[in-house]
């Protein structure tokens, strides 16, 4: 008996699937459904993880920061990186002549608690000394000044506030602030700042608490020198955070007291938060995922069962019951090549749907403005969203099928062929 | 028929192929196990958000100056509570309310300062931070007690500890800048760790003494009964006091309230999507169970059984096996969930959870309301599902399946 010839082989599984061609559909169906769902669900995962990080990143922190090693722990005034803007001078000249990367864009901060009073009131503020000209391409507060302008003179007495803060402090453009606070060398720091720039973001929170001013001025105001707190580094590619925080660090590597972070370590929470996130969904896919191949074992287990005779007669003829497990194999390797083709179709073209139209459902207004998100959610279509559910579906089905395989091991083939 | 031997029928049935039975049987357990598991845990998680958030808040309610919200300044208190507002908040419908000075500060060490919100509470009803959250020193005594009590972060934050003196200033309605050099008398620990590090109490009436407001306050935070039932609470708290701005949990923090009410349509969701799954399986079995008998039915139909009794052999197939998957399935969460009362500990992802703004323990919550919607979709669906291979096996011409081999 031929059955070690592949063709033929083929040619018995492809048929025998169609013995029944309405309990293959229905199993095909399940992983069918599956795929297309967990292709929709992971693109919308991914697609909303990227907008979380990235906006996170361009708001807050960028991808990579050089601090002085205490100062993540210990955000202090006096954590600070010496000659701090030379050192950013020659990461830049070093990493951009190294052309591993995209469009690189470092620039140096520092930040200070401080007290600012208008004419009627005072606010406690966590104020950011920022270089004017570099900023810009690094967050995005930059681009959302509402009324009046962005910072432009590194050495100049200016600021610029959220909408909510200059609501409170009821000031306007043109209007100064008084701000006291304590200096680096734990002098008393008194400097006055004009308000040349409103911004709005549209989170209340981040108009309420974030406030820039030219690092130049914020220098001497806090007796800082030529220190600041950070060199943020930020590459147009976020898939290149991981090869440059390690060539930073190497570039830093005789600054003992300075350390390369990347985003993960300076916002451990938003990576954890995505985690949970995935693990939960995780969850579900693989319930998902179990219950096709129930589905699975049941058909295959079935199709063993009613075709007990053939087999009989098959192994009575000399087909060794290997072969038939390989048959049997095979055919649920064919239904779940159906399966994942047809459901990687159907849930790319669902998916592509609305990775054009975005998704916008009630409540996302309020969850986009607590993750940083933007307020439509575009999934994302990548090879990891359209394989990852499909192939742990296919896995599922194949394991499925060794139970009804290995039955087919210890067949009798007398008692197979006296079955009904 | 009667209906005692279509029962019977459909019961003997279904263990004629009992392997197959058994398959679907652990599917329909795992996938209504999957729903009330999956529905428990994270109800569990929003119910951490928003207890973490209505102790960060804090209460079920606030009451404020019309203006405090947007401008949270010392200009914008109000006057203690008037005796129909005290009425109120002393009906049986409120738990527990509290009055509270809160105006923004700063607090400076000798090595560091900080913005700060400065809360003055009356300590014998205080709301969110309470006696039990103090890890150092003591709580607060009265309303005239001169001592802070600041957060161990901050504390951190400030290189300062128990016992010393730092300086807290703020400003007084007529804008002057009022300051004060108290003693930390206690240090506490908060859930979210943001709140460690932003607020600082003392007695409410020092506080006003200090700050020169009088006997005039900022808020009042009320605790009802229950979180999500404040209806009727918020009405009559609003007729007393109604020159005040009122607001419950899900107006104060929006993501909360939303992420509340979206709930019982994620719940649905989730039982809708792992039916779909399952539908397939069950839909297969019953087609390869009316396969098989093809002869049998064509036969029953022959010697003159109505076509009614077929559909309904086959639906008390379903429904019989729906059954005994079910009760397994609940059988199996109830287990799971039991073990699990205790709470999951998530604290290797901590930041994660307060940047949803969830502790690191995560316990279950069990709602009947999501158990019987679960039950009450497999049942239903799966009967419905079952319908379609009935009618095709009661439609069978009876000489043709008699004739099949």
């Amino acid at each position: 008996m031929p059955l070690a010839n592949t063709r033929l082989t083929m040619n018995l599984a492809w048929r025998n699937l169609w013995r029944h061609s309405r309990r293959t559909w229905l199993t095909v169906g399940a992983m069918v459904f599956c795929n297309a769902l967990l292709v929709f669900t992971v693109s919308t995962q991914q697609g909303s993880y990227q907008s979380m990080i990235e906006n996170s990143l361009n708001l807050f922190i960028g991808q990579l920061q050089v601090q002085h090693t205490e100062y993540l722990a210990e955000p202090k005034l006096r954590y600070s990186i010496p000659q701090a803007t030379a050192l950013a001078q020659q990461l830049r000249e070093s990493l951009n002549a190294s052309n591993t990367f995209a469009e690189l864009t470092i620039a140096t901060r520092a930040s200070a608690f401080a007290l600012a009073s208008s004419d009627n009131r005072s606010f406690g503020l966590q104020i950011s000394g920022v270089e004017p000209s570099r900023e810009p391409g690094l967050s995005s507060l930059p681009g959302q000044i509402a009324e009046g302008r962005y910072l432009v003179d590194f050495d100049a007495s200016e600021i610029v506030i959220g909408k909510v803060l200059a609501r409170n402090l009821q000031v306007g453009v043109g209007d100064e602030i008084t701000l006291l606070g304590s200096g680096r060398d734990s002098s008393f720091a008194a400097g006055f700042a004009t308000v040349v720039g409103i911004f709005d973001s549209g989170v209340n929170d981040i108009d309420r608490a974030m406030t820039q001013m030219p690092l130049g001025y914020f220098q001497s105001l806090f007796a800082m020198q030529d220190q600041a707190h950070s060199i943020v580094i930020s590459s147009a590619k976020l898939t290149e955070a991981a090869a440059l925080q390690q060539q930073t660090q190497a570039l830093i590597s005789h600054h003992r007291d300075l350390a390369a972070r990347d985003w993960d370590a300076l916002l451990p929470g938003l990576n954890q938060a995505i985690m949970s996130d995935m693990l939960s969904a995780g969850f579900i896919y693989l319930v998902l995922a179990v219950l096709v191949a129930f589905s699975v074992l049941n058909t295959q287990l079935m199709s063993v069962l009613e075709r007990t005779r053939e087999f009989g007669i098959l192994t009575a003829l000399g087909v060794r019951p290997g072969q038939l497990g390989t048959l049997v194999i095979l055919e649920t390797l064919i239904m779940a090549i159906i399966g994942l083709v047809l459901g990687i179709a159907f849930g790319f073209v669902l998916t592509s749907w609305f990775s054009y139209s975005g998704i916008a459902f009630e409540g996302m207004e309020e969850m986009a403005s607590k993750f940083n998100m933007a307020s439509r959610l575009y999934p994302k279509i990548t090879l990891l969203s359209l394989t990852f559910g499909p192939i742990v579906v296919f896995i599922g089905c194949m394991l499925a099928a060794i139970y009804p395989a290995l039955r087919l091991l210890s067949i009798e083939p007398v008692e197979a062929m006296r079955a009904a | 028929m009667d209906l005692h031997s279509i029962a019977t029928l459909a019961w003997r049935n279904l263990w004629r192929n009992y392997r197959r039975t058994l398959i679907m049987l652990v599917a329909v357990a795992v996938g209504a196990w999957a729903m009330i598991f999956l529905t428990a845990m994270t109800r569990g998680m929003i119910d951490n958000m928003v207890s973490s958030g209505i102790a960060t808040l804090p209460g079920h309610i606030q009451i404020h100056h019309p203006q405090y919200r947007d401008d949270p300044n010392i200009e914008n208190s109000m006057p203690p509570p008037d005796t129909t507002l005290l009425a109120a908040l002393d009906s049986t419908a409120v738990e527990r309310w509290s009055d509270r000075v809160r105006v923004s500060a700063v607090v400076a060490s000798e090595r560091d300062s900080r913005g700060v919100l400065l809360l003055g509470i009356d300590p014998s009803r205080a709301l969110g931070i309470t006696a039990a959250d103090i890890v150092e020193g003591r709580f607060l005594q009265s309303s005239d007690d001169k001592g802070l009590i600041i957060g161990a972060k901050l504390a951190r934050r400030l290189e300062t500890d128990l016992g010393k003196r730092v300086v807290v200033m703020s400003q007084d309605p007529d804008n002057n800048v009022v300051d004060r050099g108290l003693r930390i008398v206690g240090i506490f620990t908060a859930k979210l760790e943001s709140q460690e590090e932003s607020q600082v109490y003392t007695g409410r009436d020092y506080a006003q003494k200090m700050l020169n407001m009088g006997d005039r306050i900022s808020e009042i935070a009320v605790h009802g009964h229950d979180y999500n039932a404040l209806a009727t609470l918020a009405q009559d708290l609003a007729v007393a006091a109604p020159a005040l701005e009122l607001l419950t949990w899900t107006e104060l923090d929006p993501f909360l309230g939303i992420t509340q009410q979206m709930m019982d349509s994620v719940v649905f969701i989730y039982v809708l999507v792992i039916f779909s799954a399952l539908s397939f399986g069950l839909v297969n079995t019953l087609v390869m169970a009316i396969f098989e008998r093809t002869r049998e039915i064509g036969l029953m139909l022959a010697l003159g059984m109505r076509p009614i009794s077929i559909v309904l052999q086959t639906v008390a197939e379903a429904l019989l096996l729906l059954t005994l998957g079910l009760t397994l399935g609940n059988a199996l969460a109830a287990l799971t969930l039991w073990l699990l009362a205790a709470g999951i500990d998530v604290s290797a992802v901590a930041e994660g959870m307060a940047m949803i703004g969830a502790s690191g323990q995560l316990t279950p919550s069990f709602y009947w309301q999501d158990l019987i919607l679960a039950n009450t979709v497999v049942f239903i669906l799966g009967v419905l599902a079952s319908l379609l291979p009935a009618w095709r096996a009661s439609h069978l011409d009876p000489v043709t399946a008699l004739t099949k081999n």
